[in-house]
């Protein structure tokens, strides 16, 4: 099979992975919006919560596999983890994206503002500038092995900057709901919202995983047409 | 170790006697941080803010700008006749040919930073002789942080297309908690606040420096070896 053939085959893959997920968030919306109760004091606005919290762990998850891959990259120095950090950094972003206008939606009628310099806030919208810088990069060099050292030593700074950028906003104090499923105690979320945000938590985790796959796909593809370039000419 | 630190002194050395021979990047650097500072004053309405509420931010804000400005020229300079080619035939380990890049641009960043002070103080007329040598303190800790991810940055941006550019959009997610911690400092130092309301903000500064010096200087090596 020439790579080619195996870039193709991946591409649908994750084609197919992605619209599966995207039936089941057609469920998640059901769910939501007839299965969950409303919420006492938020009203419908709460609802965006099974859409937000999902898309934020998706990019929290994208952003820390990038930083993993990263080191592995240096150590290792195999393609693949390159490849693979270059499509998650590229989804996290879309993620992000989702995330951080879901967020203002909320926001404007909970909060009585868009958007506040609160530390999860700050934190994430700096994370998203991150990877975005990141993509930047990867855009502008032209070498291959050079671009993925460089965007691997990107992604390890980035790692470690994370801490840092929580630490230096965490002295504000937080307006962001506090966390209702991943604490210590048991979760306080009524068992329908519960259910409703792991599927949806699920569908997304889905979608991330079909849409890197297929960008995954796509640059090897990409690769492949490139290496064919150089022979030809 | 001392010889590697000798051969980082001695690329230090290098680069800061080609900078005092032109001067003139050193001279552009100086003028613009004046520039911004003179901008900042016609930004804010004197009637409504007092000068020392704005203060800290001021001088942060031009100081990183100007860091900017320095570091993008630190790898522009290798990068003509291919001298960074020659720099990395010479038989220096790439920990120490970081470090002395790193001691150059530091002494560029903060002799920018040492012009720009005086003009600051001037400009604003703000007092700074009791908090001097705590603003002088804190303006090492937080620069060595951000000019040594800067100096790694800048080697890899040479390399890209827009290079001018690839710098700030890297740099500057960096940049913001020394930014944050040096402005909350300063603020708490020109109001002449104990030192105890400082520590945690200190502590996070050198626990930065400490972190990224180390890290940048064990990547430097899978950013200039092909």
């Amino acid at each position: 099979m020439t790579a080619t053939d195996t870039a193709r085959a991946l591409a649908r893959r994750g084609l197919r992975i992605s619209a599966t997920a995207l039936v089941g968030l057609a469920g998640v919306y059901v769910l939501a919006l007839v299965y969950t109760p409303i919420e006492a004091r938020q009203g419908m606005a709460q609802k965006i919560f099974y859409l937000h919290v999902p898309a934020a762990w998706c990019a929290l998850l994208a952003f820390s596999l990038v930083g993993i891959t990263s080191a592995l990259y240096l150590w290792l120095m195999d393609p693949r983890l390159d490849r693979f950090a270059a499509a998650s950094a590229e989804v996290g972003v879309a993620f992000g994206a989702v995330m951080l206008t879901t967020g203002p939606i909320w926001a404007k009628p909970i909060w009585g503002t868009w958007w506040t310099w609160d530390a999860r806030l700050t934190l994430t919208l700096f994370l998203f500038f991150l990877f975005i810088g990141y993509l930047a990069l990867r855009a502008s060099v032209h070498d291959p092995s050079e671009r993925a050292r460089f965007s691997a030593v990107v992604g390890i700074l980035g790692m470690l900057l994370v801490p840092f950028i929580h630490l230096s906003v965490y002295l504000f104090r937080t307006l962001h709901p506090q966390p209702v499923v991943l604490k210590p105690s048991a979760p306080s979320l009524p068992p329908e919202m519960l259910r409703t945000l792991l599927v949806s938590t699920l569908v997304f985790t889905l979608l991330y995983v079909g849409l890197v796959t297929m960008r995954y796909g796509l640059s090897l593809a990409e690769e492949a047409r490139d290496e064919a370039a150089d022979a030809a000419g | 170790m001392p010889e590697a630190l000798r051969l980082a002194l001695a690329i230090a050395g290098k680069d800061i006697r080609a900078e005092l021979r032109s001067r003139t990047a050193l001279l552009s650097a100086v003028v613009f941080a004046a520039l911004v500072l003179v901008v900042f004053n016609f930004a804010r309405d004197p009637t409504v803010l007092a000068a020392t509420d704005l203060a800290p931010s001021v001088l942060w804000v031009t100081f990183a700008l100007a860091a900017m400005v320095a570091l993008n020229r630190a790898f522009t300079i290798e990068r003509e006749h291919g001298a960074l080619d020659g720099l990395l035939l010479a038989p220096v380990p790439r920990g120490s040919l970081f470090l002395g890049k790193l001691l150059a641009n530091l002494a560029f960043v903060g002799a920018v930073e040492a012009v720009t002070l005086p003009l600051f103080v001037l400009f604003f007329n703000v007092d700074l002789a009791a908090a001097l040598p705590g603003i002088i303190g804190v303006t090492a800790l937080a620069t060595i942080g951000f000019v040594s991810v800067g100096t790694i940055f800048s080697a890899m941006a040479v390399r890209t297309r827009f290079a001018e550019l690839m710098l700030p959009v890297l740099l500057l997610p960096f940049m913001v908690p020394p930014l944050i911690g040096a402005v909350q400092v300063t603020s708490r130092l020109l109001a002449g606040r104990p030192l105890s309301e400082m520590l945690g903000w200190l502590r996070l500064l050198a626990v930065y420096d400490v972190v990224f010096v180390t890290l940048c200087t064990m990547a430097f090596a899978a950013v200039v070896d092909e």
